[in-house]
């Protein structure tokens, strides 16, 4: 089916942005049509907590009087919904949670920034777990996610909101942010690709931290070649945030031609354990099997402790998140809770009413884990084998380009079911953590079904190899039609 | 004076650094704006917002870290100091914890004996400021102004190696003068841009383990510190001789009572769960940094005033003086280098007269109304005795009034000094012939009479006689 038999939702960015290009549609066109399409499906995937009709519309008409003068930026008129997590100015900001729910954001983060500055309309912003801290968007004040392919399953977390409007043909892309498996894990549960830069590729400016150290920014499409025209926007230096990186920035969509024959892919047999669900397995060994017969070559790898990265995470994400949140005070902004006492009191309530419970178990997690007499067993120590998983993965990228394997152990799983024991709704970011705490790249790719679910293959590189990363994707994408399958109800 | 009791003191001053912008963020450090004008969102603690190094406090530091003889890090790191306060934004500071910028420092102050001693500089880190509570004009909550929020402060700490009050405010005040030497900071402590807390104990002399200390917050002024030290000191004395014991705890010093009062102790203490800022990369600087900072330093208050002795002969507690300041230390110099006069002469001029009157107006060296230059003038017709030093501090005030020129005013006003021998001896000769009592009387012997013709020649002339040959003639026609 050629492009132009496709109705506006069922186009890629790289389509739309055809579209546009040969005058087929305005941006006006197609923002009202995904407009009434969010609308259309907020009721049952809940994707979105805020809705920016008026202001896309406007943004439309700018980007397509700019088209008419000649304007046009790299992503002019072209349609995206941002993570509540970015600031949005004159726009709400929330977190997923309630001590935000009433805070409008006096500027625009970086990504956000860009993005509009290459003409990028903004839809909305999208539902996500409190803090971007869940991996089932379950955490979220503004309630649960519902998966497009089958809504009594959660779409994955934290950036679930993101993952779930692009595979249910909501919107082409969206941002999102990863800290231990937040784009890449939602993108496998949906079916989607979701790739998570380089720490410091893209500027954190204005993305409220969760993990200082481990968040990264991202985004969530349909194929590796919409992921590569955004990220080519997204990505570069920022003298706001001093983790950025001024490191060139390659021309991602042109790079997406570079063959996979030759390609060094590493196996991590660790990643086949008995913890990965067999259905899963099975497809992401057939992917690996394509890949080969296009001709890369599979070399196994070791990486001795990537079993330690869970616990790991789990030290050092929560003890910067303790302190990360501890701006959320009720004294300048957010919620606050009503007629306190004194100062303590003050504080006490209005964080004690403005997280959820899981934030509140992170936050005493970090706090126990910086506190005098346990920093040396906890924190410090967590730090050293941080050092030696980069350490690992620094080996093994001299033997491979790029490490592939499974992006999460089962496929989406129902809401409600993991609520109740934490440590199990841990584990389901056990393969993406890895990148996080060694500040690689990761992408996911849909590489197949298990019991009508979708599964993802994930790729992970050395720094800055997005570029590789995008064009192994791309030319796996040019192999399968994984990528194009829509949830029944959503096509 | 505390009879078999030690006393143990150690500083922490915190000083402000004078830059433009704030340490980590692009907002005005300047003082005494309308409340929360002068914060930014990265001041406010803004959802999203990072931290970004104002490298010019580096630089700073480097220069107190070579002023003081210390070493200056490679490599430091910004950690982050965790409490809650509604001053505090961002729920922690963002300070230097186990690698400061500045390590290992020295310097040197005159004890209470007067003998030099050297004082052991722990460290200097780096830090940002708080913002402040008002609690005037609110009835039933209190008002927060973050203008101060993210000022960057330089916090020294110095060993426990101080032994008695006057020690301690000698220490500060060096090293007061050495951040205004380097223009590092204005060391304004009324606006609270230099202040300290001080840790003090006790202990039996002869007794090596140090005695458990109390801090003392916050103080901003040299009176407070020797004040509320000396308060504290008798206060533990006292205490311990009363078989009572020392709680290690934060106290507060009341200028109003002139006492200390417990603030919180160490068990209210906040843990602060330090741990590196993930959002600053760690300080790196090179040997080529540090090199190209020590060139850019200016002679300091010790090798000034070593050098102001041995070039320009002046006393020790002259050329001390002289060199607290540097812009004091400059005008002298100046004064000293555009006359012929005697170095001490100008010296005398610029502690004495000088100083009197800026004190008096309340201005600084900088805002004189009489230039170097002008002093100097004055200097060299005192020096080539057209004037008396009496007749010169009329000049001098003249001058200090916007008259003009020391010329100018002895020619307006006729001040020029009699010299002429024959014109004295008249004079002389017509005082003699008019008090022939007192001549008879001095002749007798009683010789102090002579200031009674001395001060009847200056009457005669207005004080414009050379004093020495008034003196001489005198003598000669007296006998």
């Amino acid at each position: 089916m050629g492009a132009g038999d496709q109705a506006i939702h069922q186009r890629t960015l790289t389509g739309l942005a055809k579209g546009l290009a040969t005058g087929e549609f305005s941006s006006r066109e197609v923002t009202e049509a995904l407009l009434g399409r969010i609308d259309a499906h907020q009721g049952t995937l809940n994707a979105f907590i805020t809705i920016t009709a008026e202001q896309a519309l406007v943004q439309a008409d700018m980007a397509d009087k700019a088209r008419a003068a000649g304007a046009a930026g790299p992503l002019n008129g072209l349609p995206i919904v941002h993570k509540d997590l970015f600031c949005t100015r004159g726009v709400l900001t929330t977190c997923g949670s309630r001590i935000l729910d009433n805070f409008v954001s006096p500027y625009d983060a970086a990504v956000v920034e860009r993005l509009a500055a290459a003409g990028a309309v903004m839809l909305g912003k999208t539902n996500m777990d409190e803090f971007a801290m869940g991996s089932s968007n379950e955490t979220s004040f503004f309630g649960p996610v519902t998966n497009p392919w089958n809504v009594r399953l959660s779409p994955g977390g934290s950036s679930g909101g993101s993952a779930a409007a692009v595979a249910a043909r909501v919107v082409p892309a969206a941002t999102g942010t990863d800290t231990g498996g937040s784009i890449r894990q939602p993108a496998a549960l949906t079916g989607t690709t979701g790739i998570k830069p380089t720490y410091g590729r893209v500027s954190r400016f204005g993305m409220v931290a969760f993990a200082s150290s481990l968040d990264q920014a991202g985004v969530i499409t349909r194929s590796a070649e919409d992921a590569a025209l955004l990220l080519g926007v997204m990505a570069g230096h920022d003298k706001r945030d001093s983790t950025s990186v001024d490191h060139p920035v390659p021309d991602y969509v042109a790079g997406l031609q570079k063959p996979v024959d030759g390609l060094r892919i590493g196996i991590v047999r660790q990643h086949f354990d008995e913890g990965l669900d067999a259905g899963c397995a099975a497809s992401v060994r057939a992917a690996l099997q394509g890949l080969k017969e296009a001709g890369a070559v599979l070399i196994d790898v070791d990486l001795p402790n990537i079993g330690l990265s869970v616990p790991t995470y789990y030290v050092v994400a929560p003890a910067e998140c303790s302190s990360n949140l501890s701006r959320f005070d009720g004294v300048r902004f957010g919620h606050r809770a009503k007629d306190p006492q004194d100062l303590l009191d003050l504080y006490c309530r209005s964080r004690g009413e403005g997280f959820g419970a899981e934030v509140k178990r992170r936050v005493m997690t970090g706090t126990y884990v910086l506190s005098a007499g346990y920093y040396d067993a906890y924190y410090l120590k967590a730090q050293k084998v941080r050092q030696l998983i980069s350490q690992d993965f620094r080996n093994a990228f001299a033997h491979v380009d790029v490490i592939a394997g499974p992006t999460a152990p089962t496929t989406a799983f129902a809401i409600g079911e993991k609520t109740d024991d934490p440590i199990t709704m841990y584990l389901n970011d056990i393969y993406t953590i890895g990148a996080n705490l060694a500040g690689l790249p990761g992408i996911s790719v849909p590489c197949g079904f298990a019991d009508g679910l979708p599964v993802g293959l994930q790729l992970v590189g050395p720094h800055f190899a997005e570029d590789v990363l995008l064009a192994c994707a791309h030319q796996y994408q040019q192999l399968t039609d994984w990528h194009q399958r829509a949830p029944e109800d959503f096509a | 004076m505390n009879g078999r009791w030690e006393v143990v003191i150690g500083l922490e001053i915190h000083a402000q650094l004078a830059t433009a912008s704030k340490i980590f963020s692009g907002a005005s450090t300047a003082y005494g704006a309308e409340a929360n004008t002068q914060a930014c969102l990265i001041d406010l603690g803004y959802p999203g917002v990072l931290p970004v190094l104002n490298a010019e406090v580096v630089r700073m530091a480097a220069r107190f870290g070579l002023a003081v003889n210390a070493s200056v890090a490679p490599r430091s790191v910004f950690a982050r100091k965790n409490y809650f306060y509604p001053d505090l934004p961002k729920g922690y500071q963002i300070s230097q914890y186990e690698l400061p910028i500045v390590s290992s420092g020295e310097l040197y102050i005159r004890d209470d004996d007067g003998n030099e001693r050297r004082i052991g500089i722990t460290r200097a880190h780096l830090e940002e400021d708080a913002g402040k509570s008002v609690h005037e004009g609110f009835d039933s909550s209190s008002g927060i102004d973050l203008n101060r929020a993210g000022t960057p402060l330089l916090e020294i700490v110095s060993e426990p190696d101080l032994r008695s009050a006057k020690e301690a405010v000698a220490y500060m005040r060096k090293i007061h003068s050495i951040v205004r030497y380097l223009e590092i900071s204005d060391g304004n402590m009324q606006e609270g841009s230099f202040r300290c807390d001080a840790n003090v104990s006790v202990r039996p002399i002869g007794q090596t383990e140090l005695g458990t200390r109390a801090e003392i917050k916050n103080l901003n002024s040299f009176r407070f510190v020797e004040k509320a030290i000396n308060f504290e000191i008798a206060r533990q004395i006292e205490l311990i001789e009363d078989g009572g014991e020392v709680v290690q705890e934060t106290r507060l010093y009341d200028s109003g009572k002139d006492e200390t009062r417990s603030m919180r102790s160490k068990e209210e203490a906040n843990d602060y769960r330090y741990f590196p800022d993930p959002d600053l990369l760690p300080v790196e600087l090179d040997d080529e940094f540090i090199a190209a900072v020590r060139k850019t330093l200016p002679e300091l208050p010790d090798a000034k005033r070593a050098r102001f002795i041995a070039e320009y002969a002046l006393k020790d507690s002259d050329a001390e003086i002289l060199t607290v300041s540097r812009a004091l230390a400059d005008f002298f110099e100046d004064v000293a280098r555009k006359t012929s006069a005697s170095s001490q002469l100008a010296a005398n001029w610029v502690i004495g007269d000088l100083s009197a009157l800026l004190n008096k107006d309340g201005l600084d060296i900088q805002d004189s109304a009489i230039s170097a230059a002008g002093l100097a003038g004055l200097l060299e017709r005192i020096a080539d005795d057209t004037i008396s030093g009496k007749i010169a501090k009329e000049v001098f005030e003249a001058m200090w009034a916007g008259e003009g020129s020391a010329d100018e005013i002895i020619a307006a006003r006729g001040l020029k000094q009699i010299t002429d021998s024959a014109a004295i001896e008249s004079i002389v000769a017509a005082v003699i012939a008019a008090n022939p009592e007192q001549v008879a009387e001095y002749r007798g012997g009683k010789e102090k009479l002579f200031g009674f013709f001395v001060g009847k020649v200056m009457q005669e002339t207005r004080g414009k006689a050379n004093p020495g040959q008034v003196n001489q003639i005198l003598k000669a026609k007296l006998k």
